[in-house]
């Protein structure tokens, strides 16, 4: 693992373009900014070609012997697939305006980063091998030949790029970076180049149901586990449902929330309110995970990991699916779902139990977002909320990119958020809502060897938390995204220390008055309420 | 160096124009040959970009979302910035291509070292002189339909009326002659001076800058400065229009020569180049479709439906033992 410089050394970004065009500067495989490629198992698991040892260091890659043919063929097919994919291609004018609007082009300066000359790395290509002026004028039109290093080069800079459409909503024409690198990231699976982090979970996802590969018994265990917990803070022992068919509504959220630490504290906040309403729900261990690896490496293989939330649906026979706090999860069930795996004609509109809302917006999928399933409760006076409990906390929003930019769901979760906490304040306004700036480990990058990349990557949304903790002294930074969870407490503790990370629900949770629970003294991660510190100190 | 090849090219062209038409005297192939053939391709290379475009199916409803979305109805939603219906989307769309909606959000970052800050600026420059150059460069173009159209209709008339407002200098001055210049030249000079935008920029994004300062340079030239016969042009080009070529009697001064020709490399050079975004930003999917996917079906014509999830009956033969001693339900009893 390579070392992570301090702040003040990586702050300092060379901005200046070098003296050699882009063409002639190759990719530097330097450790921190890169991932470890697929491990040749998990490629046989998931029937993907050309599996093998090799690192992105060395000289060989190992590369099929009719590699150029694979990725031409692959291009030519992926052209015809996408219309997006010709017009990108096509329209764009190099006006610039997308370059500084990418995170990891503002911590790392690297002119690759600029989405622009992202996109060009395959522009070029396309014009050297799909147009006749590219094939005449070669460099002078822009256009240049399918090299090995040209492979290198994509594998660094796409899996260097987090899907989040910052850039996409400053374009002029609307030209999508995500949907580039879905394609360019397609391509470089087809020749064998891919990583690990992504494919490990999407592996994972496809055999036990979710991406960590908790077997169903142990995915029991951390469910009672955290039962524990909360009838230690609670005094209200739960046992939530599992499996259990003819429920009415089932509920699926990432499954990095069961396992770690802060994302625990949201889902035992999902049980604690599931249980106040008397919902008739259920929890499932086949469809175990909301997030979908799928998305980041092709779309036969989102499709197939996101077919597990109907057919479960379907098997248990309920009404509707309640779907948990996570980000890309909500890209696919908002813009793919229907289309992949609908229309889900066996289910119904959702409608809460509690307060006979109708959720049209859902009327397709049949699938709601948590924050608009409670921020109805709330609205409808459905939750005793005691705020007083998080009184402590002075927080912020950070809006996950896919949530933002892939659906517009801003103001549920901001709702609930001033609901249950009366210290809120929004970060500047270029760094929230559709202008927010990613985690800096989103699309499958929150992996430790990409460390520096994510903590530069994360220059932009750490800068802007910093500046709510000097102004308003904010140190809790909430969110509504299972890997923003994982990768922003990391991202604080390098860019602003004393900032930690809650999920949404964390905080309903503290908030949430229960029937029949005893005083509450400690919050959902057992640190004293306040207003009993000092009973703490006398014990 | 892209700069310097592309502004080498368009002085070629210049040159082609003034040798052939001025003092080689090939007058009919550059009034009437070249501007036929630079037209045809033109049309005929517009409609195969489309076409080509249009034989891709969109698989995804895939808008960017830049505003909140319809979701519960005491939530006020962004009816333009992500809309539901198709009337959203449309006025989306008309504020795109109308008011370059998305390049006006255009920010620009300052990082301060010293306290570890990103900081935004308002950078509004790039969206105002593009708004400059195609909003002038729009009006040219309708103001050269009275070239084409007799008697020249009331709407044209009321444009050059409006353009020429200021009522400033013989023959009067229209001001989007010289905000095209404006336009251009920050737009070149822009591509020139931020290094990030140099560093970028192909030979094929000055040229067409290059190409159009020459268009609008001649033009210029003729209208003020040589006051060429607008009679025998309107001849030229009424006979071209009625597929009766005929070459004026009077002849036509050779600067003219050098703008119809600049303009036919234009034309012929248009549906090969970015200056397709012009048709491109209708077909883009991240703003010319609604937001509605959770509400309503849409449908991919590829969709694979043989591509299943792991099923359930393979989850639970592989684990069954331990779901039963978790006290999990299974389908079937081992």
């Amino acid at each position: 693992m390579a070392k992570l410089p301090p702040p003040e050394e990586l702050v300092k970004i060379n901005y200046s373009t070098p003296v050699k065009g882009w063409m002639d500067v190759p990719a530097d495989f330097r450790p921190g900014t890169f991932s470890y490629p697929g491990k040749p198992d998990i490629l046989k698991y998931l029937g993907f070609p050309n599996p093998r040892e090799w690192s992105p260091t060395d000289a060989d890659w190992k590369l099929p012997p009719d590699w150029r043919e694979i990725i031409m063929k692959g291009f030519r097919e992926r052209l015809d697939k996408y219309r997006s994919f010709k017009v990108f291609m096509d329209i764009c004018v190099r006006c610039g305006a997308c370059a500084d609007k990418c995170h990891f082009y503002i911590g790392s300066g690297d002119p690759k980063n600029m989405p622009v000359l992202r996109a060009e790395l395959l522009r070029s290509i396309y014009r050297g091998e799909f147009t006749v002026a590219g094939k005449i004028l070669s460099r002078l039109a822009g256009a240049r030949k399918l090299e090995e290093d040209v492979v290198k080069e994509w594998f660094m800079y796409f899996y260097q790029c987090t899907e989040c459409r910052r850039c996409s909503l400053f374009c002029p024409y609307g030209i999508d970076t995500a949907e580039i690198t879905m394609m360019a990231r397609e391509l470089l699976t087809l020749v064998g180049c891919n990583i690990n982090w992504i494919l490990e979970p999407a592996a994972n996802c496809n055999r036990t149901g979710n991406h960590l590969g908790i077997q169903p018994h142990a995915y029991k265990d951390m469910m009672d586990f955290l039962c524990e917990d909360i009838e230690t803070i609670t005094g209200i022992h739960i046992e939530p449902p599992v499996n259990k068919k003819g429920a009415e509504i089932l509920f699926i959220t990432p499954s990095g929330d069961i396992f770690a630490d802060p994302g625990i504290y949201t889902y035992m906040g999902y049980i604690m309110l599931f249980h106040e309403l008397g919902l008739d729900y259920t929890w499932s261990t086949y469809a175990s995970e909301g997030g979908n690896f799928g998305l980041f490496t092709s779309d036969t293989m989102m499709k197939k990991l996101n077919g597990k939330m109907y057919a479960e649906a379907k098997r248990l026979g309920v009404k509707w699916i309640l779907g948990g706090e996570c980000g890309h999860m909500w890209r696919v069930i908002n813009q793919y779902m229907d289309t992949m795996n609908g229309p889900a004609d066996f289910l119904e509109t959702p409608v809460s139990p509690i307060t006979g809302t109708r959720f049209d917006a859902a009327a397709g999928t049949k699938m709601l977002h948590i924050a608009e399933f409670t921020a109805d409760l709330i609205k409808n006076g459905k939750l005793k909320l005691d705020p007083s409990r998080n009184a402590n906390l002075r927080t912020t929003f950070h809006d996950s990119c896919n949530p933002a930019r892939g659906m517009g769901l801003f103001e549920e979760p901001r709702y609930v958020l001033k609901n249950v906490c009366e210290n809120f304040v929004d970060m500047p306004e270029e760094t929230i809502r559709e202008q927010t700036f990613c985690c800096g480990g989103g699309a499958g990058l929150n992996n430790e060897e990409f460390m520096e990349m994510r903590m530069r990557g994360g220059l932009p949304r750490g800068s802007a938390v910093k500046y709510v903790q000097e102004k308003n002294q904010v140190n809790t930074l909430v969110t509504i995204c299972a890997i923003d969870r994982a990768t922003l407490p990391p991202l604080c503790d390098y860019w602003a220390p004393g900032v930690q990370v809650a999920g949404l629900h964390e905080l309903v949770a503290n908030a949430l008055v229960m029937e029949g629970e005893q005083e509450r003294t400690m919050n959902m991660r057992q640190e004293p309420l306040p207003g009993f510190e000092d009973a703490e100190e006398e014990e | 160096m892209a700069a310097f090849y592309s502004f080498m090219a368009v002085l070629a062209l210049v040159f082609i124009a003034a040798i052939g038409a001025g003092s080689a005297g090939m007058y009919t192939l550059f009034g009437v040959a070249i501007p036929y053939v630079a037209l045809l391709v033109f049309l005929a290379g517009f409609i195969y970009r489309i076409v080509y475009w249009a034989k891709s199916p969109v698989p995804f409803s895939i808008a960017t979302t830049g505003g909140q979305q319809k979701s519960l109805p005491w939530i006020k939603n962004s009816p333009w910035d992500n809309p539901y219906t198709v009337t959203g989307t449309v006025i989306r769309m008309i504020l795109e291509v109308v008011t370059f909606r998305s390049l006006f959000r255009n920010t620009k970052i300052d990082l301060r070292v010293d306290n570890v800050k990103v900081v935004y600026g308002s950078a509004k420059f790039l969206w105002l002189f593009a708004l400059i150059f195609h909003m002038a460069f729009f009006t040219i173009l309708i103001r050269h339909m009275r070239l084409f159209l007799d008697p020249v209709p009331a709407c044209i008339q009321k444009i050059e009326f409006l353009d020429s407002i200021l009522q400033v200098g013989i023959p009067t001055l229209y001001q989007t002659d010289l905000l095209i210049l404006v336009g251009l030249t920050f737009l070149l000079l822009r591509r020139i001076v931020d290094v990030k935008v140099n560093y970028i920029s192909l030979a094929q994004d000055y040229f067409p800058l290059f190409l159009l300062l020459g268009i609008a340079i001649s033009g210029i030239y003729m209208r003020y400065f040589i006051k060429a016969d607008v009679i025998s042009i309107k001849e030229l080009t009424m006979g071209l229009l009625s597929f009766k070529p005929a070459l004026p009697e009077k002849a036509l001064e050779t600067t003219f020569f050098v703008h119809l020709f600049l303009v036919s490399c234009l034309l012929a050079y248009f549906p090969f180049s970015k200056l397709m975004h012009l048709a491109g930003v209708f077909l883009s999917p991240t703003r010319n479709l609604p937001n509605n996917t959770r509400r309503q079906h849409y449908t991919n014509p590829w969709n694979d439906p043989a591509i299943k999830p792991h099923s359930y009956a393979a989850y639970e033969d592989d684990f069954r033992e331990k779901m039963i001693e978790a006290g999990l339900p299974v389908e079937k009893e081992a």
